[in-house]
């Protein structure tokens, strides 16, 4: 074996994950250029709609992004949170507010849009250029010895409820907050109040004509109880009413009247 | 590989989000743009929870995850709104405030 080797079997063994192995280089270097892409659709994309499944496909690769960090609970997470129910819900927004409203291409501003770039292009220069100047060299040591073998989720969890608990508890008020306050926002105040049963009834009644009582049911009295069977009066007729208009197809008496069968063949 | 490329790929995609922020104008895809410079944030936090050999990145990313989901909650409900009295989710159109 070469010693390139032997180092890169030494790397992808150690099991703290301090030092980035072969196999996260390899995830690092497949991803990042599909999450940046995706970044960069989504901006550029027409379709609000595209736009969010671009957005998911960055936040997906960042959830594999932490596996890779020593980070499956926050990748979970991220899946489960991130991706599911908050993409989901920009989606029903956008189905609600309608897919079709599409962006407006006018330019409020003259030359904003180059503005934003050309701000956003020297911003990323000035952000990299720090994080070059200020990481220098370091060691990165490795969330292991924070676990303490205990695994992520239980480390995790007992700093939650020890250090961080007053914080965990103001998110929980945070929460609360919020969906009362989506409930107040999206709330619709009734332009007219809502008619009762009993108004409508008394309407239909000053207007007089038509039915007072609901329409007699299909099939009563008839063979079949089939929606397109129409009631049998008790003098054996057709009840027309009883149908609705567009089931009416032919106008054929139901076959046998029960009555006459009884009759013809008594049990 | 080093593990200081997450924290590049984290400044870049938080640029990404905040030109979107500027350039976009549908209310829905300005906040997708934010929740993108959140993501970046958050990985940014993990990457410096490896680098310091302690979990409080990690906790704090879980946080920031948690005030998201509430900011997403009010902010779309906002939206919802503003489409509701004005027929339309273009942010050029909310100027009330403006003079």
């Amino acid at each position: 074996m070469t010693p390139l080797a032997l180092t890169v079997v030494a790397a992808a063994s150690s099991s703290s994950g301090a030092p980035a192995t072969l196999h996260e280089a390899v995830l690092f270097w497949l991803l990042a250029p599909i999450a940046v892409g995706a970044a960069i659709g989504m901006v550029l994309a027409r379709s609000a709609v595209h736009a969010a499944v671009l957005l998911a496909v960055v936040m997906l690769s960042l959830a594999a992004f932490y596996t890779a960090e020593n980070a499956p609970f926050l990748a979970v997470v991220q899946v489960v949170v991130y991706t599911g129910a908050v993409l989901m819900l920009f989606l029903f927004v956008l189905m609600l507010i309608g897919v079709d409203s599409t962006d407006s291409l006018m330019e409020t501003l003259h030359g904003q849009r180059f503005a934003a770039t050309v701000i956003g292009l020297g911003f990323a220069v000035l952000l990299v250029a720090a994080l070059a100047g200020a990481l220098g060299s370091f060691h990165p040591r490795g969330v292991g010895g924070a676990e303490a073998g205990k695994g992520n989720v239980t480390a995790i969890a007992e700093q939650l409820f020890s250090r961080y608990v007053f914080a965990f508890e103001a998110t929980s008020a945070l929460l609360i907050t919020a969906g009362l306050g989506a409930m107040v926002l999206a709330h619709r105040e009734p332009l007219q109040a809502r008619r009762t049963q009993q108004e409508r009834m008394r309407e239909r009644t000053a207007r007089g004509g038509g039915e007072m009582a609901p329409l007699p049911g299909p099939g009563v009295y008839a063979d079949h109880d089939a929606v397109d069977t129409p009631a049998l009066l008790p003098d054996g007729s057709i009840a027309p009413a009883s149908v609705a208009e567009h089931l009416q197809i032919s106008r054929a008496k139901p076959h046998v009247d029960v009555a006459e069968r009884e009759i013809g063949n008594p049990r | 590989m080093r593990v200081d490329y997450y924290l590049y790929l984290s400044a870049v995609l938080f640029t990404i989000g905040a030109v979107g922020v500027l350039v976009r104008r549908n209310a829905i895809v300005v906040f997708m743009c934010i929740e993108l410079m959140l993501n970046a944030v958050n990985l940014s936090l993990v990457t410096f929870a490896r680098m310091d050999g302690n979990l409080d990145g990690q906790i704090i990313a879980f946080f920031v995850m948690v005030v998201a989901a509430a900011e997403v909650v009010i902010g779309l409900a906002i939206i919802m709104s503003i489409f509701r009295s004005r027929r339309s989710a273009s942010v050029d159109n909310a100027n009330l405030l403006k003079y």
